[in-house]
């Protein structure tokens, strides 16, 4: 291999085995193609690709901070606007860099609607740090800053819908994903690399370190999370939901019991009340977005 | 070795990291058992597996970090994976 | 061609003759008039340049960032809380040598808010690695633009540049200002050359991290880059000189200060009051003269030794105060005469554009006359009781 030519997203990057946002990079550029700029937020995966003197990216790439990747990416492509060059621009981040505390540059990149697509990795967590909770960990996950313990169940609060808020924004295409259900996702990254304006796509990325499981099971969690309904993959144009994947529902158990981020619902004995307001959470996507396949009589 | 302005870097050298030390366990890939659907390929988060002269995937063990996705996502179960001896 | 102008349309109409292709701003008294003539200059297509209104500072200068790593020569303006909200980026601007130029219209920082003028903005930012340059007047605030451009984007210097100018004193007074035309402008500034640019074509990662085992290195050539500017600037201004007529070859002048027992040290607007008061002084038979610091950073601590060298005392007025400490002036001249036995006094003066007048100036050299230094003087004592 050292004596082919360079991935786009290349070899020796120093993720872990099994990583999710790994093999979403890898995705998104298998997607977007070399004619891309992708600036990318401080996080797992600027760190884990790009250790001085090595960077793992064969396209263009910037880091700035962790919080700017909208407004530098709103002045990339300014730049290539005036230059009359033809690149794409992505920006990358984590939920936490996405949905925390780069808020207030996501918002003015999408309200001017800057010609960009911005691809959240969501892995429901800040993982670069030690495992924080963020505004898109789930209800009742046990992090390092919403631990469970005798009078907590863990994150007391569901995850933001930060979706909802770019499409209020006017933003013409917004979508879920996960790296999953990899063809999906690269289908989403192309379409919404190709439509002008600011589009937005949260990909779901398992963190075995994260969320407590053994990477080789990082597809079987994401499917997980999306048999349960909580996690629905779906399309929104203009405003609208125009595409959703429909599945035949599990229960929420299924998945929860997988990640020791949810262990303390099950031990030492099962917390039957909380597992139901969980079970809840699936049901009311399942009932937004249509996902359960009803059977016909 | 002059630093490079700016804290930059020209695409190629993370190949210098050869991340297959990492590995405890390696990915055995069964010809036999192989239907060449090609999934071990797109899921591997490192890109490190690839298809041969005659379209088998062969994984790279430079940088293979032996994390068993591809074993677990293949649907022909065609790869094995083994305690490595070192 | 000279013209009576405000100083914010006025370095508006300098910037425009730097042809920046991409501008990001954000609105914030006392600098609102330059991004507002700016707006307007755009919006007529009297300049090509993409416009960004942007939602905050911060992402002003994160966008500059972008465009200036993609390739154009950009610009920006701010002051007071703006670039206390640029903090983080200033420092990844000049560490990822980008030459991008901003004005900053100086004005004090809160808490208490004030929208007045001292130097406290910039100032809190001298350790950021941007070049820092303070006009005295508008005219020099004009054409200090052209050549902070030239000098950020000389290979040799590869770092970004503060213009400062003093809020409302100057951004929003009007005086005779010589304006180049556009084919001086481009005679003196050529068309922007990236050392490297994000392309598609030739891809490169910007913004890596630093281990330990680099990154001491990183900051060491960032300073080298910052000290050997000195003499880029020194030779921008001279060419300008030579060109136009006003040489800038100085990163120090100095008036009336060859014979001069009291030396001052200051900077801005405020050397205007202190050259009259000078006048004055000297023809009531007092030995008294200025040294303008017109770059902060670089700080030519060399050039400042040798024009102090021959006085008896220093006096440095300081527009800003290290809480705890003392004028970051004052600090930094009596580091450069470090061994000289000339003492050197600090003063500390005009916080949130408390005015300074002639008979002020020549309190200050009474106190230095008699060894009374390191105050914040002008105090209004009986608010103190």
């Amino acid at each position: 291999m050292t004596d082919k030519p360079c991935n786009l997203f290349d070899v020796g990057h120093r993720a872990c085995g099994g990583c999710a946002a790994a093999l979403a990079a890898k995705l998104i550029l298998e997607a977007a193609g070399k004619n891309t700029i992708v600036v990318s937020a401080t996080g797992c995966m600027e760190v884990f690709s790009t250790p001085y003197p090595e960077t793992a990216w064969g396209v263009p790439w910037i880091h700035s901070l962790f919080e700017n990747n909208s407004a530098v990416a709103s002045g990339v492509v300014a730049s290539l606007k005036k230059q009359g060059r033809t690149e794409k621009v992505i920006a990358l981040g984590g939920d936490g860099a996405t949905v925390d505390i780069g808020m207030l540059c996501i918002s003015g990149a999408f309200e001017r609607g800057t010609d960009f697509t911005y691809i959240c990795y969501d892995n429901e967590a800040y993982m670069n740090t030690g495992i924080q909770r963020s505004g898109a960990t789930p209800y009742d996950a046990s992090t390092t800053t919403s631990p469970a313990g005798k009078c907590s169940f863990g994150n007391p609060r569901p995850k933001k819908d930060l979706p909802a808020i770019l499409a209020a924004h006017g933003a013409p295409y917004v979508a879920t994903a996960s790296v999953a259900y990899p063809a999906d996702f690269k289908k989403k990254v192309e379409k919404a690399v190709n439509i002008p304006g600011p589009c937005y796509i949260q990909v779901h990325a398992p963190c075995c370190t994260g969320w407590g499981f053994e990477g080789e099971k990082t597809i079987a969690i994401g499917k997980l999370a999306i048999e349960t309904g909580l996690w629905v993959n779906y399309e929104m144009e203009n405003g609208e939901v125009t595409r959703v994947k429909k599945v035949r529902r599990k229960p929420v158990e299924d998945y929860l019991t997988e990640q020791k981020r949810f262990r303390h619902l099950f031990r030492p004995k099962k917390n039957d009340g909380e597992i139901a307001k969980i079970q809840q959470i699936a049901d009311r996507n399942a009932e937004k977005y249509g996902t359960d396949i009803v059977l016909k009589k | 070795m002059a630093l490079n302005l700016g804290c930059t870097a020209k695409p190629g050298n993370a190949r210098d990291n050869k991340t297959g030390s990492w590995r405890v366990f390696k990915p055995e890939f069964i010809r036999e058992k192989c239907t060449q659907c090609g999934m071990c390929t797109i899921v591997c988060p490192e890109g490190c597996i690839s298809p041969d002269e005659d379209e088998f995937p062969v994984p790279d063990y430079d940088y293979c970090k032996g994390c068993g996705l591809c074993a677990e996502e293949c649907p022909s179960e065609a790869i094995e994976m083994k305690k490595e001896e070192k | 061609m000279m013209e009576i102008m405000e100083g914010s349309h006025a370095v508006a109409r300098a910037v425009t003759m730097c042809r920046p292709q991409v501008i990001a701003a954000y609105p914030i008294t006392p600098q609102t008039h330059i991004v507002e003539a700016l707006a307007e200059i755009v919006a007529n297509c009297e300049l090509d340049a993409d416009y960004i209104t942007v939602e905050s500072e911060f992402s002003a200068l994160s966008a500059c960032l972008g465009a200036s790593a993609a390739g154009s020569r950009v610009y920006s303006a701010t002051t007071s809380q703006g670039l206390a909200l640029m903090f983080e980026v200033c420092f990844n601007v000049a560490g990822m040598r980008q030459p991008v130029v901003m004005s900053i219209v100086n004005r004090a920082l809160g808490a208490p808010l004030s929208i007045w003028n001292d130097h406290q903005d910039s100032i809190s930012l001298r350790d950021s690695g941007w070049m820092q340059f303070y006009a005295e007047d508008n005219q020099e605030a004009t054409d200090l633009h052209y050549i902070a451009y030239k000098v950020a984007e000389d290979h040799r210097v590869l770092l970004p540049s503060f213009v400062c100018f003093d809020g409302f004193i100057l951004s929003h007074t009007y005086e005779p200002v010589d304006m180049l035309n556009q084919e001086q402008a481009d005679s003196y500034l050529p068309p922007f050359k990236p050392y490297h640019r994000l392309d598609a074509d030739d891809p490169i990662s910007f913004g890596l991290f630093a281990s330990p085992d680099y990154y001491q290195e990183f900051r060491y050539e960032n300073d080298q880059a910052l000290r050997s500017a000195q003499d880029v600037v020194a030779s921008c201004g001279r060419e300008f000189g030579e060109m136009f007529g006003r040489d800038y070859s100085g990163l120090v002048e100095a008036y009336r200060l060859d014979d001069a027992d009291t030396a001052i040290v200051a900077m801005g607007s405020l050397c205007g009051t202190v050259k009259d008061a000078i006048d004055e002084l000297r023809d009531a038979g007092k030995k008294v003269g200025l040294l303008k610091i017109r770059s902060f950073r670089p700080f030519p601590a060399e050039e400042i030794k040798s024009a102090l060298s021959g006085v008896s005392r220093v006096a440095v007025l300081d527009k800003n105060i290290s809480l705890g400490s003392k004028g970051a002036a004052c600090l930094e001249i009596r580091d450069a005469l470090y061994g000289s036995q000339i003492p050197v006094l600090g003063y500390v003066l005009a916080l949130g554009g408390r005015d300074v007048r002639k008979k002020d100036i020549a309190a200050i050299v009474d106190n230095a006359e008699k060894g009374r230094g390191d105050i914040v003087y002008g105090l209004r004592e009986e608010l103190l009781k």
